[in-house]
Order: structure tokens, then C-alpha cells, then sequence
């Protein structure tokens, strides 16, 4: 129940602060940290939820950018950096980024207090 | 706590967050910050429009002194309603901003020697060519001059200023232009003086060709000799067809520019070259194909009875545009046409009761003076017998994740010492060098267009012009009660004979500048006899014109020629005649230069393969389509007959040596089969004739052609690769291979990376009938829908009709979209 509330509260909390464009592009490590002290459980489980709650979040949110935009722009970048021009290959890059951080940040949350 | 998995976690994750926020090396360039650019609320994704939005807004704004209405249309076109000139320009600020923020920020930190603060120490050295070619200089005096003496525009400007700054002052940090994402740094003010800065950079783009080519032609000379040089670059050019007919009669000059009497041995003898090998990456010189076309028929060559009139500037191909369209309508005036982003007011265009258009004039008005320093503080040089002080200017180059690069440039009585003992290019060749330039005067040519916007009648036009200084321009004007002129203006050097072709001596004032014409003695015609007026960047007069024009490289000769053979004597024109001919690709060069080779070509001393590539050029239509292979093999063969008649005369030297310019090859197998400069110096044995290096360039040629056969490359459009260019170079954000005609010599001149960047007719029929479009779109964010619309049509050869309309009829028009409204905020 713990696991699945805390993919929840990464996923919201992760979009709720990125809604601040001053505040940093990784804000969420910090978010996500606190979520993992507050919620403790096991190790293993805090990384996927972690990597789960922002993961799902960021290909969500870029998957649905990229078909509003008709893949416009994901098509250019998918050359620039570089993916064959692919826009599937961008949205999993991304999705897999925010998953690893996500991932990293809840892990060392969940040192921090043993799981009761 | 377990202290050491959470150390281990911890310092993961700071390394991760860390790793994925500075910019990796990602080939030869920097990689955006990836964590940063891949985040969905912040970085690239951000700004990937919806491809249906909806661009209806409601702005509140202080600085308004009422309310204005912008009315889209379906190509993305403000039409600005403003209840006053000031209103107008700040919404045409906004507007540019919220469209084209991150060129206008990039175009001027190039002008201003600003690029190695964003994009690092890879920059400096084109940084410091244009610190030292006195951009920032040149902007400043435009700057204090207009705060000074111009109070309209100083308002105008600030006004338009102000509209730019209050874009950015809403725009969130996650909404910045893509490009701010990708190259990591962030935007920043706009002020009054970015847009002199961009001013400049016009100027730079379409007079500055004179600061390489003065030394390339000082350099070709030198090693030549002055004789030589004369005939492989000589100003003399038979088949020209000038701006203004022949026969015209010229008033008498108010200045006769006297030759220095030491010029013969000082300044056209043959000097020892230095060949230095070092090679310092200096920005590209200004294509020396930016140029034009423009022209305007008489209402006696139309169907209507009106005039119409064209006109197409030929610049760098580059996404996204140099130009932004744009109507602005307030109680004063109503225009329409192509604006700057990064200036006010439209650059070309119409308004109800004229049009205008501009060609580039070509004259030299850079030219280098050599200065001796008394010693190496370069505090003091001669001239006149005496030594002299410079002031010392300083500026100061920020460089990222670097140290600042502090420039202390000598400011002599010319003008900025650009090389040095601190400053050297392979074509500078050790000389310490003194510019000057026109547009390092205050101008204020804003105000020229600011008064065309608003022009009536020829009167009118020759007030707004006669502002002009550089670039010098060929105006072009027709009305709608008739009248067509054209006219050359700038600040032109009134030149003796070769003048400021060469390095000039900096110790003797015989070698100053006598004067600038005056503007009563600049080329004009107004409703010639011939029913029209034209001008394709060749020379605007013939001999007779008592001025010295420049060197003929300047010039080019046959668009001019092209343009005036396929309007003389037409009658019963229309608009579509008009972008017929704008978008001709007919090859008047080849017209006379394929029979005039042909006469040279023994067939029968031929190879196979030549006979039959030689047989496809004979077999071609004269027409640069893109399917076309006679083109393609024809540029090949003329190309390397040039080389194998110039070549011998010019390898040998280490600094790159400008090449003579086609039309002398041409002119010559016209005048004269027998010429010496044909045979190969380098084979002492025997005298090659024009007929020996005619026939080795075909053989040359052929074994190039076959080549390109087998990989299915010999059409023209594939050989010739047009492309629209991202001002970062990024192939992804560019459009490549285009199949398109057209060329050098061609109407529509359109080469790889040069060409029509903003195609316009405008027949000046009581309600304006107009047509345009330049190869870019509206939008520069290459994530919108609207980033490169035109490109397509534009590359067919198509035009938009352009909706110019008062208010009410143009809110109910079918093609208006969306409607921004700002509203003066209330106190």
C-alpha cells in the first residue's frame, strides 16, 4: 500500500513542483528524498517507486506534448541528439533520465529510516 | 540510518543530477544540459506547440498610451491596428520578440562581438574581427546621434524597444525560444542600441564584402603585378546593360576627385608579398552573391494601365528568416511588407499609395589605409610628415568558462586600427591596418523607411531616401498615380580612378577621401522612355558617369542584362508576368558564353565521353531547372576551362588570391581568340592557346560529370543542393536539397545557401494587389507548425497573395484566424 502510495505522491509531487520554472529541472531528487524518508520501505522497492512515479510521469507528459505537436519538434531533436530521427527513442530517453534520477533520489530516502 | 549505503546512493544521485546538468561533449559541439533539455516542464519538449493552437490573446500592458488590435491570419501575419505610431512599433517589438526572440538576441551578439560569451573561446577570434571592425563603434555613434538630434525616432526606437521588453518581462523561464535550451544560456534586455547593433550588421552583411576583398585584391596584385592584375581584373566590361541607360547625361560633378601624384609608385606598383601560413578562423566574408533584383513597369506595359513593381533581395538562406511580415495601420499611415525582427517599421514593401524596393548598390565605401606606428605602443603614427596620437578604445570580450579578453583597439583619424601587431589574418599579411568605413558614421536609416512606410508620392520618397547612408541601396519606387523612379543612394566616396581598390598609403592625406557625392549627383531615373526601370546589382551608370564606381568583381553583369532583355518592348503585363519573371531561371550568361566556347572546342580532338558530355551542354534549353544536366555540365566545363586559363597565373601563393570574375573569360573570347594570359607559364616549352585549355578544362570537366552520372547527381537541383540554413548550421533544424532552379547570372538567383529571401509583386491598382513570400515562416521556434510554411511554395516557384486591408474588412475576412488585443493596463 506504501509502495503504491508513494509512486502516486512522486508522480504528483514531481509535476506539482516542476510547475515552478525558477526552481531547478531536478527538484524532484529533493522531493522524491523527503517522500522516501517520510514513507519508508524497502530499498529495492523506494527505487521503483521512485523511478516509477517520475519515469511514468515525464513519458506522459512528453508523450502527450508529442502528439499534440505531430512529433514537429521530437523528430529534430531525435537528429540533434542523436536517435535516428525517432520519436519513440526520445520519449523513452526521457522517460528512462527521469526514471534513473527518480529512482536514485527515493533509493537514498530510503537509507535513511528502516521500513517499520 | 545506514550511514554507508546512503553515502553510496547519495553520492549516486549528486553525481547523476551533477553529470546531467552541464553540457557534455557531444561531437565537435557542446550537448545541451541533458537533464535540464529532456525534462518535460522545463526543457526542449516545452516547446512543441500544439499544431492547432490557438494564438487569440488578451495582453495588458503599462506602456501603451491605448488600445491595439492584431488580427493573424492563416500564414501566421500580424495585421497591427494601433490608435498611434508609437503603439504600433511597440506591438511590432512585442510581436517580434514573442515570434523571433532568440535571432534577434543571436544576430546582434554576432554583431556586437558578443558570440564567445554564450557559445566560448571557439568564437573569440570572430568576436574580436568585428570588436575591431568597429561594429560597437559604429552603433554608438548611431546611437548618440539619434538620442541627440532625432527625437522621433529616438521614440520610435524606444517605443518599439519597450514592446520587446515587456514580451520577455511575462515570459517564463520553461517557455524560453528552444535555442536559449540547446545552446545553455538565456536571454537578456533588449535595448535601443541592439537594434543599431543589427542595423550594422546590414550594413556589414552587404558592404563588408570590401574588408577581405580590398586585401585579397591588394595581395592578387602584389603578386601579379599592377599590369597583369589590370587585365585578369579589369573594370572594363563590354556587355554591360547599366541601372540607368546608356546615353544618359550626367550634370557636371561639384567634386573631381584628384589622383595622388605618387599613385603610379606608391600605390599601383607591384610590392614584394610575405606569404604568412598561419591560419586564424575569421567569420565568413558577406556572400559576395547578396545582391538583388528589383524593378517597376509603367502603366504603358501593363494590362491595367498601372504600374507594378518587384523586388527580391538575394541574401543568406537561413531559418529562421531575416524577415518577418507584418502590416501596421494607425491614423498616420497603413503599410505592409517584410520587416527585421530586431528593427521597427517594414524594410520593403507597400502602402496605399506606393511601393519600394531595394537592390544592393555594390559600391566600395571600406576601404584599408597602412599605417606606420613610431613604435610598438602604436600611440603615435606618421602622416603628413608628422607623428600623429590614436586614442585607445577599449573593449571587452566576455568569454564562457574563460577568462575576459580585453581589446585595445588605436582609433586613428580614419577610423579603428582592425590589424596589428595583437590582430592578423592570412590576408592581412603582417600590415597594420586603419579602417574606414561609412558605417561607422551616425546614420539614421531607420528613419528612411520609418518615411517610406508613410510615403505618397515621389517627392516623398526622395526625402525618405535621401536620409540613406549605408548600405547604399538602389530604390526603387512606384505609385499608384503612376510614376516609377530608381534611384542609387548612400554615402558614396566621390573616388578618383581605382581608389580604395588596393591598400592605400595611411601617411599622406592625397590618398584621403576628397568628399561624399551629394545626393542630387547619385544615379536616378524617373518614367524613363523605355517604360520601365530596373536594377539587378550591376552598375548603376556607364562610363560617362564622372565618378569612379569601383572595381567590376562588385558588379555583376548579367541578372541586369537578363531582367531589361525580357522586359523591353512587353506590353499587356500582369502580376503573374511579373513572378514569372522573378522566378525565371533562364541562363543569360550561358546564352553567350556556350556559343562563345563552343567556337574554341575541337570535337574531333575530343574523347568519346567528352564528345558526348559536350554534346548534352549543346542539347540543353538555356534553363536552370532542376531537372535540367546541361547546367550542371556546363557549370563544370566553364568552371575548369576558367581554371586552366587563370590557375598557372595564380598557384604558387600561399594566401588565398581572388579569382577573376566570369564575364572576363567570357569578354575575352568574345573580343580576341588570341590571348597571352591562355598559355601555361608553368610549361616553359610550348605556348598553350585558348583552344589547348579549352579542350583540357572539357576533359577535366568530363571525368567530374561521369562521376556525378554514376551516382545520379548530374541534375542540377541534386549538384546544386539548395539549402535554408539554421543560423546554428544544426542539419536537423535546417532544410536540405531542395529542388530548385535557378543560380549565379540567374533572375532567380537562388545558389546553395544564397537566393531570393523574400520574393515580392506589387500591382498598384486602386485596391493593392500583392504577392510574397520569403523561404521561412512566420514562427521561429522549430517546434511550431509555422517554422518553415513557406518553404515548399517558395521552392516551387508559388506566391501568397497578401491580405492588406482596413480593419473592419480584414476582422471578416476568411483568412484572419486569431486576435491578440492589448489593452493599456489602468493605473
Amino acid at each position: 500500500m506504501k509502495f503504491i502510495l508513494s509512486i502516486v505522491l512522486v508522480a504528483l509531487v514531481t509535476y506539482a513542483i516542476g510547475i515552478y520554472g525558477n526552481l531547478p529541472w531536478w527538484s524532484f531528487v529533493v522531493t522524491n528524498l523527503i517522500i522516501a524518508i517520510a514513507l519508508p520501505i524497502k530499498p529495492l522497492q523506494s527505487f521503483i517507486a521512485g523511478a516509477l512515479g517520475v519515469g511514468a510521469l515525464w513519458a506522459g507528459l512528453a508523450f502527450g506534448i508529442d502528439l499534440a505537436n505531430n512529433h514537429i519538434l521530437s523528430t529534430k531533436v531525435a537528429q540533434i541528439l542523436p536517435l535516428g530521427g525517432s520519436y519513440i527513442a526520445l520519449i523513452a530517453v526521457t522517460a528512462f533520465v527521469g526514471a534513473l534520477l527518480g529512482g536514485l533520489a527515493s533509493l537514498t530516502g530510503s537509507f535513511v529510516r528502516k521500513p517499520e | 540510518m545506514r550511514i554507508v549505503p546512503f553515502l553510496v546512493s547519495a553520492t549516486l544521485t549528486a553525481g547523476l543530477v551533477f553529470t546531467l546538468n552541464i553540457q557534455l561533449k557531444l561531437g565537435s559541439t557542446k550537448a545541451p544540459r541533458l537533464g535540464y533539455f529532456l525534462s518535460p516542464q522545463h526543457g526542449f519538449w516545452k516547446n512543441a506547440e500544439k499544431v492547432n493552437s490557438n494564438f487569440d490573446a488578451s495582453i495588458l500592458a503599462n506602456d501603451l498610451k491605448g488600445d491595439v488590435d492584431v488580427y493573424m491570419d492563416d500564414r501566421l501575419v500580424p495585421h497591427i491596428y494601433a490608435d498611434n505610431d508609437e503603439d504600433a512599433y511597440y506591438v511590432q517589438g512585442y510581436l517580434h520578440a514573442k515570434y523571433r526572440l532568440w535571432q534577434m538576441d543571436f544576430q546582434t551578439r554576432v554583431a556586437a562581438g558578443r558570440l564567445s560569451e554564450v557559445a566560448g573561446a571557439d568564437k573569440l577570434s570572430i568576436d574580436r574581427f568585428f570588436r575591431r571592425l568597429g561594429m560597437v563603434y559604429g552603433a554608438e555613434q548611431t546611437e548618440a546621434y539619434i538620442n541627440e538630434k532625432n527625437p522621433v525616432m529616438k521614440a520610435t526606437v524606444d517605443a518599439y524597444t519597450a514592446g520587446v521588453n515587456a514580451y520577455l518581462k511575462q515570459l517564463a523561464p520553461e517557455d524560453v525560444p528552444f535555442e536559449y535550451k540547446l545552446m545553455n544560456f538565456e536571454p537578456e534586455s533588449w535595448t535601443p542600441k541592439k537594434t543599431y547593433l543589427f542595423l550594422m550588421f546590414m550594413s556589414y552583411d552587404l558592404t563588408g564584402k570590401a574588408a577581405s576583398a580590398d586585401l585579397q585584391l591588394t595581395n592578387t596584385r602584389d603578386y601579379l603585378g599592377y599590369d597583369l592584375f589590370d587585365q585578369l581584373y579589369t573594370n572594363q566590361q563590354d556587355s554591360l546593360d547599366p541601372i540607368i541607360p546608356i546615353g544618359t547625361k550626367f550634370a557636371k560633378p561639384s567634386i573631381v576627385p584628384v589622383k595622388p601624384l605618387s599613385s603610379d609608385t606608391v600605390y599601383l606598383k607591384k610590392m614584394p608579398i610575405v606569404d604568412i601560413a598561419k591560419l586564424v578562423e575569421t567569420p565568413e566574408a558577406p556572400d559576395p552573391n547578396n545582391g538583388s533584383n528589383n524593378w517597376a513597369v509603367g502603366g504603358t506595359m501593363t494590362k491595367s494601365g498601372r504600374p507594378i513593381l518587384a523586388s527580391d533581395p538575394h541574401l543568406g538562406l537561413n531559418l529562421p528568416s531575416l524577415w518577418y511580415e507584418v502590416q501596421i495601420t494607425t491614423p498616420t499611415h497603413s503599410t505592409y511588407g517584410a520587416s527585421f525582427p530586431g528593427s521597427p517599421a517594414v524594410i520593403i514593401g507597400f502602402n496605399d499609395s506606393l511601393a519600394w524596393g531595394v537592390t544592393n548598390a555594390g559600391r566600395d565605401v571600406l576601404d584599408y589605409y597602412e599605417l606606420k606606428f613610431k613604435d610598438t605602443t602604436q600611440n603615435e603614427y606618421w602622416f603628413n610628415g608628422a607623428w600623429k596620437s590614436v586614442t585607445k578604445r577599449v573593449e571587452v570580450i566576455k568569454v564562457k568558462d574563460s577568462a575576459d579578453v580585453i581589446e585595445n583597439i588605436a582609433m586613428s583619424h580614419y577610423g579603428p586600427v582592425m590589424f596589428d601587431a595583437y590582430y592578423q589574418n592570412p590576408q592581412s599579411n603582417g600590415r597594420n591596418l586603419a579602417v574606414k568605413w561609412t558605417a561607422h558614421n551616425a546614420s539614421t536609416g531607420v528613419e528612411t523607411f520609418y518615411q517610406l512606410n508613410r510615403a505618397k508620392n515621389i517627392d516623398d520618397y526622395s526625402k525618405a531616401i535621401q536620409l540613406w547612408k549605408c548600405p547604399g541601396q538602389n530604390f526603387v519606387v512606384a505609385t499608384k498615380t503612376g510614376a516609377i523612379a530608381i534611384k542609387q543612394q548612400g554615402d558614396f566616396v566621390a573616388r578618383w580612378d581605382r581608389q580604395g581598390d588596393f591598400i592605400m598609403p595611411g601617411t599622406d592625406s592625397a590618398y584621403d577621401w576628397q568628399g561624399i557625392i551629394p545626393f542630387e549627383e547619385n544615379p536616378m531615373i524617373l518614367n524613363p522612355a523605355r517604360g520601365f526601370v530596373s536594377s539587378a546589382n550591376q552598375k548603376s551608370t556607364d562610363a560617362s558617369y564622372p565618378y569612379y564606381l569601383g572595381t567590376a568583381s562588385s558588379f555583376p553583369l548579367y541578372r541586369g542584362i537578363s531582367v531589361n532583355q525580357q522586359l523591353i518592348g512587353r506590353t499587356q503585363l500582369t502580376a503573374q508576368d511579373m513572378q514569372a519573371l522573378q522566378t525565371s531561371n533562364y541562363n543569360v550568361f550561358a546564352q553567350h558564353a556556350r556559343p562563345a566556347l563552343m567556337k574554341f572546342v575541337e570535337m574531333n580532338k575530343l574523347s568519346t565521353e567528352a564528345q558526348r558530355i559536350v554534346g548534352m551542354m549543346t542539347q540543353w534549353n538555356l534553363y536552370n531547372d532542376p531537372s535540367e544536366k546541361g547546367i550542371t555540365i556546363f557549370k563544370l566545363i566553364w568552371d575548369s576551362v576558367e581554371n586552366a586559363v587563370w590557375g598557372d597565373e595564380l598557384a604558387g601563393s600561399l594566401i588565398p588570391l581572388t579569382e577573376p570574375e566570369s564575364f572576363v573569360l567570357l569578354e575575352q573570347m568574345i573580343r580576341d581568340s588570341n590571348f597571352r594570359v591562355a598559355d601555361d607559364i608553368r610549361t616553359k616549352d610550348k605556348i598553350e592557346s585558348l583552344k589547348d585549355q579549352v579542350r583540357l578544362g572539357i576533359e577535366k570537366a568530363t571525368l567530374k560529370c561521369l562521376a556525378l552520372e554514376k551516382e545520379n547527381k548530374l541534375s542540377w537541383e541534386a549538384f546544386k543542393a539548395t539549402r535554408v540554413l539554421h543560423l546554428t548550421k544544426t542539419p536537423a533544424l535546417s532544410r536540405l536539397n531542395l529542388p530548385i532552379g535557378g543560380g549565379e547570372h540567374i533572375i532567380n538567383a537562388t545558389r546553395e545557401n544564397n537566393g531570393p529571401s523574400w520574393r515580392m509583386v506589387v500591382h498598384l491598382t486602386d485596391e493593392i494587389e500583392a504577392y510574397g513570400l520569403y523561404p521561412g515562416g512566420q514562427s521561429g521556434n522549430p517546434g511550431s507548425p509555422f517554422y518553415d510554411t513557406f518553404i515548399d511554395y517558395w521552392t516551387a516557384g508559388k506566391y501568397y497573395r497578401l491580405l492588406f486591408l482596413p480593419k473592419e474588412k480584414l476582422k471578416q475576412h476568411e483568412r484572419t484566424k486569431w486576435h491578440i488585443q492589448f489593452k493599456k493596463a489602468v493605473a
